[in-house]
């Protein structure tokens, strides 16, 4: 049972982990600069996917590419990403840039909220106005507390 | 009679404000609606209206002849990236056989990551609509051309331009109402 348990536990640890080849790096440096690289870049076949994650045949390809222009090449990494940019466009690019074709993307949120806001202390302020109205209506409920008071003084004062 | 006017007019701002979340419900609909209907697999090409990336590669028929997209300049031209290992690209095959029988400029076949022998057995089989076969053993220009999916279509104008990609099989609807209005465009049919 152990055992088995442990083959298990192994397995599970075994797929996830090697979605990406293993590669050799001089330094740890490069080896984050390449990871943290690979991370940005978006998988085309897997689209919820980066190169990091994915292990599709065309991020194999993508993420040699990205090796062979970063330490062979001695690209920078805005070198090797505007390379992916002008291949396959924006899409590639995890976190979208600000531009105009997609100021609505990035704004929307902004204005979803500051609208969201204003909603909000329109509601409260009207629910002011309200409870001032249920101030008006306290008074008329008194008022008509005092009627029924007195009609009832009438009824007691009638003659059974 | 002034508090009754008061009481109306606080009753209408309290509709429109009722209104607002069927309005932001409305907007959002019209846009999943629309989003029904768009494939996200395609992507769109940066690469349209941009010079056809450079390629040296082998003649899959006469791997001694060096292919590149100089070879196909003058006239506008198609390339078709395609592989044995494509299921796609055999449901589209018929559609690509009948494009190069219509067509008097050339239709180019790009064999992308696939071993030669298995390539031209594939044609063997199902026949050879190209005027011309490219290995692109390594897939390098596939990525140049930003190839992500087999197969796709690039329309490539006299001046060595790209005008058109279609990813995926292409169909007869696809030929027919927008490759050939954009070779149409181009002046070749």
């Amino acid at each position: 049972m152990k055992r088995l348990l442990l083959v298990i536990t192994l397995s599970l640890w075994a797929s996830s982990a090697f979605a990406v080849e293993a590669r050799d790096f001089d330094t740890e440096a490069d080896a984050q600069r390449y990871y943290k690289l690979i991370a940005r870049l978006r998988c085309l076949v897997c689209q919820n996917q980066s190169l990091a994650d994915s292990n599709a045949d065309l991020a194999r390809d993508m993420r040699d590419k990205t090796f062979e222009l970063m330490f062979e090449k001695e690209s920078s990494d805005d070198d090797i990403v505007n390379f992916m940019l002008e291949r396959y466009g924006d899409f590639v690019l995890y976190r979208p840039p600000f531009k105009a074709t997609t100021v609505a993307l990035w704004l929307a949120p902004a204005i979803a909220l500051i609208l969201g806001l204003v909603l909000v202390a329109r509601l409260a302020a009207s629910s002011t106005g309200q409870s001032s109205r249920a101030q008006v209506e306290d008074e008329k409920l008194a008022a008509a507390r005092r009627l029924l008071n007195d009609s009832e003084r009438v009824d007691r004062d009638q003659p059974r | 009679m002034h508090s009754v006017s008061g009481h109306t007019h606080e009753r209408g701002v309290g509709r429109i404000t009722f209104l607002i979340p069927l309005l932001v419900c409305v907007v959002i609909g019209v846009f999943l609606y629309r989003g029904l209907s768009l494939n996200p697999r395609e992507v769109p090409s940066p690469l349209i209206g941009k010079a056809a990336p450079e390629f040296k590669l082998p003649s899959l028929h006469q791997p001694d002849t060096i292919l590149s997209p100089a070879s196909f300049a003058g006239k506008p031209w198609i390339l078709n990236v395609w592989a044995s290992w494509c299921v796609a690209c055999r449901q589209e095959h018929p559609v690509v056989t009948n494009l190069a029988q219509r067509v008097d400029i050339p239709v180019i076949g790009l064999d992308y990551k696939d071993q030669p022998e298995d390539g031209k057995a594939w044609l063997t089989q199902f026949g050879d609509p190209y005027d011309a076969s490219i290995v692109d053993l390594e897939g390098n220009a596939g990525l140049d051309w930003g190839v992500y999916g087999v197969p796709e279509t690039f329309l490539i104008d006299a001046n060595g331009v790209i005008q058109f990609k279609h990813i995926g099989p292409l169909t007869s609807d696809i030929v027919e109402t927008r490759l050939m209005s954009k070779l149409a465009e181009l002046g070749g049919s």
